[in-house]
């Protein structure tokens, strides 16, 4: 199963939270926190549910939660596709 | 005596079938040009009514930033872009102002219809996890005033009306309260937007609505076979703000002084006792402390439903004298906006103010002599206006009469 890469992640985000303007922070994008980059919680619980559908995996809540960078979020995603 | 802060209007955010945008609007109302036609967003067929009035072209992806748009409703999308075009006439830049200082009261009749429905639909055909977790809110009456709030930092006092088509003057009239109490700038009004399936199951089914297939006589208060009304989407959002700090910043201009208003509600019914629109009427004035022969034009609630128009017709009559003020019920070119109706009326109201010229009510004939009402038919009248009376009506019992008088 192929990793979930950065352009998947921010595809999932803008189909289900809606796109952001990335601006200067495309340089740091990987460490930059969800609440910079202008997604909330709510936004990182459905895009949280889209993951799950998409890629077949289940991602706690709480695991989520913590998550609060791209960086992190796709350490997540990735490593439960290879449970 | 110590004189309470007036609360004047600096700024108008039209969405109307008929027209987007203050004078796109304005031209059609003197025109005479109606928004009414048959459906277009789904297939009709299989309801009671298939007539309604939609905006002309309105996408919200025209008009908001893309991360607002899975998260909100149409109804929403129409309050966020007519905040913006409120804010823009008004020339305050929300950015600028201390946000305890700005607050926001809207009324909602049906909150976020299509939102709901197709998370239902998401629901029965994927399955729970499919449903968007968006459906939190997006669905709610309240979520007009909280995105308004949350997109412009408005943290001012703010609240929610649920007051069918009563609530665009109730909504405005809390504003006015606000501003009393110390807040400087309030943007209220009311929106509602439910053509979709499931909206329309719950529209149809009141009763309410024209059976008629024909724009030109669906929708035809004070006519004596009058057979219903026509619903439609859109409403209006008012920047509403107290009257030395709009002097003191200079706005580009002042609408009108939110003067007068009450509200009151029907006896139960079949209880024989008169309605509550008389006394509502009566409070109005009383609050605004004029006479009745200080108003020039009323602005009817015109249900289109002989029992209701002749009830609204001996309020206006007892109060002002039969064929003794003009009424007027443009909205016949509009469909009623359920909470968004009040709020449009009051713009419109203003705009008659502005321009001294009274909006016709179209497709139907002058009423029976008997209702005593000087209908506004055939076109514009024009005269020089001071004071204008709004009224509406919301299902359920509710009345609410708000009076607005020109910049002195």
């Amino acid at each position: 199963m192929s990793d979930v890469s950065i352009d998947d992640l921010f595809r999932v985000f803008a189909e289900g939270a809606g796109r952001v303007e990335l601006g200067q922070l495309v340089s740091d994008l990987m460490d930059t926190p969800f609440s910079v980059i202008g997604y909330d919680s709510l936004a990182m619980l459905e895009t949280a549910s889209r993951l799950e559908r998409e890629y077949g995996v289940t991602l706690s809540d709480a695991d989520v939660n913590d998550a609060k960078t791209p960086r992190l979020l796709l350490q997540l995603v990735n490593a439960a596709q290879t449970r | 005596m110590i004189t309470k802060p007036t609360a004047v209007v600096t700024g108008l955010g039209i969405a109307a079938p008929n027209g987007l945008g203050i004078e796109d609007y304005w031209a059609s109302i003197l025109e005479g040009r109606s928004g009414i036609g048959r459906i277009t967003r789904f297939v009709p067929d299989a309801y009671p009514a298939i007539l309604a009035g939609e905006l002309p072209d309105f996408d919200g992806a025209d008009h908001l930033p893309d991360r607002l748009l899975p998260q909100t409703d149409r109804v929403t999308q129409i309050a966020l872009t007519i905040t913006d075009w409120a804010l823009g006439d008004a020339t305050l830049d929300p950015a600028a102002v201390p946000e305890y200082e700005m607050g926001v009261v809207t009324a909602s009749g049906s909150g976020g219809f299509e939102f709901g429905q197709r998370e239902l639909e998401n629901l029965w055909s994927k399955g729970p996890g499919h449903v968007s977790a968006y459906q939190s809110f997006a669905w709610f009456y309240a979520v007009n005033t909280g995105q308004i709030s949350i997109r412009h930092g408005m943290r001012g006092p703010s609240g929610v009306l649920v007051t069918e088509q009563a609530g665009g003057l109730d909504a405005l009239a809390q504003a006015r309260r606000n501003i009393r109490s110390g807040a400087k700038y309030m943007i209220a009004g009311g929106v509602d937007a439910s053509l979709c399936p499931w909206g329309w199951a719950a529209v149809a089914s009141g009763g309410r609505l024209s059976r008629s297939q024909d724009p030109e006589q669906a929708y035809r208060p004070f006519a004596p076979d009058a057979d219903g009304s026509v619903a439609g989407e859109g409403g209006a959002l008012l920047v509403v703000e107290e009257l030395e700090t709009a002097t003191a910043r200079g706005v580009p201009r002042m609408y009108g002084e939110i003067a007068g208003y009450a509200a009151t509600f029907d006896p139960r019914p079949g209880s024989g006792r008169a309605s509550g629109l008389l006394r509502a009427i009566d409070l109005a004035l009383t609050d605004a402390q004029l006479a009745p022969r200080d108003v020039d034009v009323v602005f009817a609630d015109g249900a289109g439903l002989p029992t209701r128009d002749l009830d609204e017709a001996q309020a206006v009559a007892a109060v002002f004298g039969p064929h003794s003020i003009p009424v007027t019920v443009p909205k016949t070119m509009t469909g009623r906006l359920n909470a968004g109706s009040g709020a449009l009326d009051v713009a419109t109201a203003l705009l008659a103010l502005r321009d001294g010229v009274i909006p016709p009510t179209t497709n139907v004939p002058p009423p029976p002599a008997r209702l005593g009402v000087d209908l506004v038919v055939g076109g514009p009248r024009r005269r020089p206006l001071a004071t204008a009376l709004v009224l509406a009506r919301g299902e359920g019992g509710f009345n609410a009469a708000l009076i607005v008088r020109a910049p002195r």
